[in-house]
């Protein structure tokens, strides 16, 4: 990341700082995916912290880093994948019976592999939601608004 | 029956895989957008045929009905989905040629089919919550449909549709977050067990008033009427048949009946109200519709009208008047489509939407023209085609009841409805055709085929009324409707389902 670029994004404080925080809020997404059948939070709790840590990336350095990063194509490819994750969860039920059936391995409770295919669906939610809400934030600011008059 | 959920799996999957895979390949698109909906029109015609009367029970994850999601399949939803799903594959079919003129067609399939597992969802679905979630699905995709032309008119009609239609979905949330807090439930028979038990009270009165703004507005029933003719012209030709031959039965009139007439009851004031705004959106609709030049705002106020015929209809509440308006709802599916894609074949081909400049395109485009003709008549309730039998169905059925008034201004509706597709009839397809047009030819292929089956569908579906026929189709719809909160039994038959 290019720290000393002072054309490009917000002011070296604010750089340093993002560069140190941003990976702790990506980590802290992914914990609340992860722990979303054992505590508060889930899938789309998760995504949108997610989608929060990339959003700071880009409003510190500006939109081509963040771009950079998660290039345009692979957010688009990614959030119709996380949506076909969820439904082939929801359709790989029908090996116990039923649309949705959660025929995994239950686990113990509380432990972090318990509730069987909860995990899954809410790492798929994560990656969809996380993904879309950053698309949306990209295309609010890619999009350049003219009006009649100009 | 395992394969009830397939209903939302098929045009979900669909959605996401040509999202993914069309891109690159425009061939795969158009094959696979097809394939979807006709397995899905196959899939509901399975479900006619083969278990046609009682009623489908499906439990979501294995979760018994009042605490888990069922999928449920009743008279009025095989009726409801067959209609659904035989016009999404009419207007992929259209699609295929009539999009090439848009950029990014992937993007338009997808969308649709995401508005179509909105509407089969809404349609299967048992629970109220399920009911809401599917109905946001279905109007977030249309309000992206209404602007995909991104021309200034159709984004200011799509934010327009945008407002009031979230204005009409925040209604039902809320209403169905009062009966929630009042029943404890969430499954709509067990809802119905519950109101039963506790009795009507004013909270539930209240939630039957949002809930009314909330389909009056999705339905656009006259007095919540504006949004429609902004929003359906807008909108690609396919979109507009979409929108105006079954999302706003699906979302409205098919929301209506489950929640008024099979979840809260109905009473005489009620029936009398939607009588009257029938009635009233017969005349307005077709008063403000007479003198558009602009051919599918022309269509879209007669949208309203006929809309209105349905509700007027089906507030009767006599047996003859709910199978008149369900019938009356299939055939302006089906004829209301085929105008709006015939105005798109005419779009196609000479780019405007004006009637004041057409003229004589019977002789360039002869199946354009014939169709439209007999999409016309029916509408118009002459006598060999659908929407005579249905318009005379509710007619009779107004009589029987001693409602004189209404059934004469049901005739003076469609006599204005005849005499302004005379309009169209003129301007566009006789008299003198236009210098600039002379090397105008007919459509495409698939545009020449979808609106052929549409109109040999208006031209044989008077023949439902028939009464073997009619035990399939039209039957078990009303029945339902008549059993009216006999609805609230149907979790006992999860016994014998598995």
């Amino acid at each position: 990341m290019s720290y000393d670029n002072k054309d490009k994004g917000m002011t070296l404080i604010v750089k340093t700082i993002t560069g140190l925080t941003v990976g702790l809020i990506l980590l802290y997404g992914l914990y609340i995916t992860l722990h979303g059948h054992i505590s508060p939070g889930g899938g789309f709790a998760g995504g949108v912290i997610v989608a929060i840590s990339f959003i700071h990336l880009m409003l510190a350095f500006g939109r081509e880093e963040a771009l950079r990063i998660l290039p345009k194509t692979f957010i688009s490819v990614l959030e119709s994948v996380g949506a076909l994750l969820f439904l082939g969860i929801a359709i790989l039920g029908f090996m116990g019976g039923y649309f949705f059936l959660d025929w995994f391995s239950k686990g113990k409770p509380f432990e972090l592999f318990s509730a069987g295919s909860i995990i899954f669906s809410n790492i798929a939610i994560a990656l969809k939601v996380g993904l879309g809400l950053f698309g949306i934030f990209l295309v609010l600011i890619l999009l350049k608004f003219t009006s009649k008059d100009e | 029956m395992v394969i009830i959920p397939f209903f939302t799996i098929l045009p979900l999957s669909g959605a996401f895989i040509i999202y993914l895979v069309g891109r690159h390949s425009k061939f795969f698109t158009d094959i696979f957008a097809n394939i979807t909906t006709f397995v899905l029109f196959l899939l509901s015609l399975f479900i006619l045929f083969f278990k046609p009367f009682e009623p489908l029970l499906y439990k979501v994850g294995g979760w018994l009905p009042p605490w888990g999601i069922t999928l449920v399949i009743d008279g009025l939803t095989r009726f409801m989905l067959i209609t659904v799903n035989f016009i999404a594959w009419t207007i992929t079919l259209f699609s295929v040629n009539y999009m090439e003129k848009f950029t990014s067609k992937y993007k338009f399939y997808t969308l649709f089919l995401f508005m179509l597992a909105g509407m089969n969802g809404l349609l299967i679905s048992g629970d109220i919550f399920n009911v809401f979630v599917f109905l946001e699905i279905a109007s977030v995709a249309s309000y992206a449909l209404v602007a995909y032309g991104v021309e200034a008119e159709e984004l200011e009609a799509s934010f327009k549709y945008l407002v009031m239609s979230s204005f009409a979905s925040l209604c039902i949330l809320l209403g169905i977050a009062l009966l929630y807090s009042y029943t404890s439930t969430l499954n709509i028979a067990d809802m119905g067990v519950v109101l039963w038990e506790k009795g009507i009270v004013p909270v539930v009165i209240f939630s039957a008033v949002l809930f009314f703004l909330g389909v009056g507005l999705k339905s656009a029933i006259v007095p919540f009427h504006a949004w429609l003719p902004d929003a359906h012209p807008s909108a690609p030709a396919p979109i507009s048949a979409t929108l105006s031959g079954v999302l706003i039965k699906t979302l409205g009139v098919y929301l209506l009946l489950r929640i008024f007439y099979n979840l809260l009851g109905v009473n005489q004031i009620f029936l009398d109200i939607l009588m009257f705004l029938g009635v009233l959106s017969i005349m307005v609709g077709v008063i403000l519709a007479i003198t558009q030049m602009d051919i599918k705002r022309l269509l879209a106020y007669h949208s309203i009208s006929q809309i209105g015929y349905i509700i007027l209809g089906i507030g009767l509440g006599t047996p003859l008047g709910v199978l008149g308006g369900l019938f009356h709802l299939f055939n302006h599916s089906v004829f209301k489509s085929l105008l709006f894609l015939n105005s798109g074949a005419i779009e196609y081909t000479i780019g405007t939407r004006d009637l004041s400049k057409m003229g004589g395109l019977r002789k360039n485009m002869p199946l354009t023209g014939w169709t439209s003709l007999i999409a016309s008549l029916s509408i118009s309730g002459i006598p060999p085609f659908n929407g005579f039998f249905s318009k005379l169905l509710i007619i009779i059925a107004c009589m029987e009841k001693g409602y004189i008034g209404y059934a004469i201004w049901a005739i003076i509706g469609s006599i204005l409805t005849l005499s302004s597709f005379m309009k169209v009839q003129k301007f566009a397809f006789l008299g003198k055709l236009n210098s600039l047009y002379k090397e105008v030819k007919e459509v495409p292929i698939f545009m020449r085929t979808a609106m052929v089956i549409l109109a040999i569908i208006c031209i044989l579906s008077g023949g439902m009324l028939i009464p073997y026929l009619n035990n399939y189709f039209l039957l078990p719809a009303q029945k339902v409707i008549l059993g009216g909160l006999d609805y609230k039994n149907i979790n006992q038959s999860i016994n014998n389902e598995k």
